[in-house]
């Protein structure tokens, strides 16, 4: 059909993110859904990366306490793997970016 | 646009219902609103779900509920908008009213969520939250609302103890309820000390998942004169959206939709914040109450808690919330909460909320929240 009206635009970009951000806010999940069970208790944050989106992801390599606005940066690990014989399913987490010493 | 009103109301315990099936409980309310009523006979059927497909392998609740409260075949679907599924089959009921399209409306709220159990049941509530930006990464709606609680800590400077107040008046409502979940009431200092579920958020902060139906029968206010002694008028009826996942909020301390729907349904009602009685609203977690007050207008962002402190949110007080318990202390029954609420309202205004009663309440205000406010449903009913 003909039409003189404008097209709705919805262009979503492709953008690659530098993975670096930091913790806006957190919490240590005690009762896991079906499939995380056997990581609880585990960390999960809302991360504002550097270039303004928000995030949601596990903190991974801890081995201190979190606050918010720790700097952290991506990395790739498994997030859950489906059934005892299932597909491992990878994904983004964030870790903590450590002081050069 | 024809005005509405409720003329009948009914509703189950809420709590765990071993021994009752989703379409019991959904039987159950309807016929107690029936005799409410007075009526046998509606027009058409609206079930407020959300998690049948998830908790009890069971949909298409609109033939199966219809045909086993026995109401002879009448238009009847379910409808789904996360936990605020009940206010959204409340939502149709009354535009089908409204436009002209149906004369007699039912609408039935009914959630059976000890049909799973555990972890099996923490993924089963999972399907509202992001499938791929929250869930898939073992986030859950209460670890989302624990994280919105540690900003709102951070942002404004607070202590857990802020909280408090909510959940002990809900407990003191809901200990005066018999359809409430839970009748203990909370001593002040034991919030802070409670067992964790995902910190800041504890076992005192938290609704209880829970089992329960709540039915109210709608027609024209014109016809409802005429039926009924006390039939209540729906003033204003809005819905709004915000972004479904947490992380996609343009500002994650402001429940953008609740505030939408909100002044939508006082425009439309001729009314402002200060004329409400009392305000039943989603109190999942204590800072969602906190937040629904801000954004409802009762109070100023970042101080929403405060009023908690001050006995302002008692029955007697001057914002009365959680009149039999709210989500807290009555229970969760996901998808039955908003029609819960509706019933609650019905009771207060007619006068009948015994032990719980608002005195003189004329204006009562219910909100009901999909998720953590990616919907909000707003109604405004009056006597």
């Amino acid at each position: 059909m003909e039409t003189t009206r404008k097209p709705v635009e919805f262009q979503r970009e492709q953008f690659t993110f530098s993975g670096t951000g930091e913790v806006y806010s957190f919490t240590t999940l005690q009762q896991a859904p079906e499939g995380f069970e056997e990581q609880a208790p585990y960390v999960l944050a809302l991360v504002k990366l550097d270039e303004g989106p928000m995030v949601t992801a596990q903190l991974t390599d801890l081995d201190g306490p979190v606050a918010i606005g720790d700097r952290v940066e991506m990395v790739t690990r498994k997030l859950t793997t489906e059934g005892r014989r299932g597909v491992i399913v990878y994904g983004y987490k964030f870790r903590k970016i450590l002081p050069r010493a | 646009m024809r005005d509405v009103a409720v003329i009948g109301i009914g509703q189950t315990p809420v709590g765990e219902h071993w021994t009752s099936g989703l379409r019991q409980l959904a039987a159950d309310a309807i016929h107690d609103a029936l005799n409410d009523a007075g009526l046998k006979q509606i027009d058409a059927l609206y079930v407020g779900n959300a998690f049948g497909a998830a908790f009890s392998n069971q949909t298409h609740l609109g033939a199966l509920v219809a045909d086993y409260a026995g109401l002879g075949g009448p238009e009847a679907y379910t409808i789904e908008a996360a936990d605020a599924s009940g206010a959204a089959a409340l939502r149709t009921g009354y535009l089908a009213v409204a436009s002209g399209a149906v004369e007699t409306a039912l609408v039935v709220g009914v959630e059976k969520s000890t049909d799973t159990v555990g972890e099996a049941r923490t993924l089963a509530r999972n399907t509202s939250l992001d499938a791929d930006y929250e869930a898939a990464h073992g986030a859950t709606q209460t670890a989302l609302a624990a994280m919105l609680m540690r900003r709102y800590l951070h942002e404004y400077g607070l202590e857990l103890s802020a909280f408090e107040g909510f959940s002990i008046n809900a407990h003191a409502n809901g200990a005066r309820s018999r359809y409430a979940m839970f009748r203990n009431t909370l001593k002040p200092g034991g919030f802070a000390r409670a067992p964790m579920i995902s910190d800041p958020v504890n076992l005192f902060d938290s609704a209880p998942d829970a089992d329960g139906a709540a039915a109210v029968i709608l027609t024209t206010f014109e016809r409802a004169v005429d039926l009924v002694p006390q039939p209540v008028r729906i003033t204003g009826s809005a819905v709004a959206t915000d972004a479904l996942a947490l992380q996609d909020r343009a500002n994650l301390l402001y429940l953008g939709a609740a505030n939408r729907s909100a002044h939508k349904a006082y425009a439309q009602a001729g009314i402002t914040p200060d004329a409400v009685n009392l305000f039943e609203l989603h109190d999942e977690y204590t800072v969602i109450a906190a937040l629904s007050l801000e954004a409802a207008g009762f109070a100023a962002r970042g101080e929403g808690w405060k009023l908690a402190q001050e006995g302002a949110l008692a029955l007697n007080g001057r914002l009365p919330i959680s009149t039999f318990g709210g989500l807290k202390a009555r229970g969760n029954p996901a998808g039955a909460t908003g029609v819960y609420q509706a019933v609650e309202a019905c009771l207060q205004l007619r006068e009948q909320a015994g032990d719980n009663q608002v005195p003189g309440a004329k204006i009562a205000l219910i909100q009901n929240l999909g998720g953590l406010g990616g919907t909000a449903i707003t109604h405004v009913l009056q006597i």
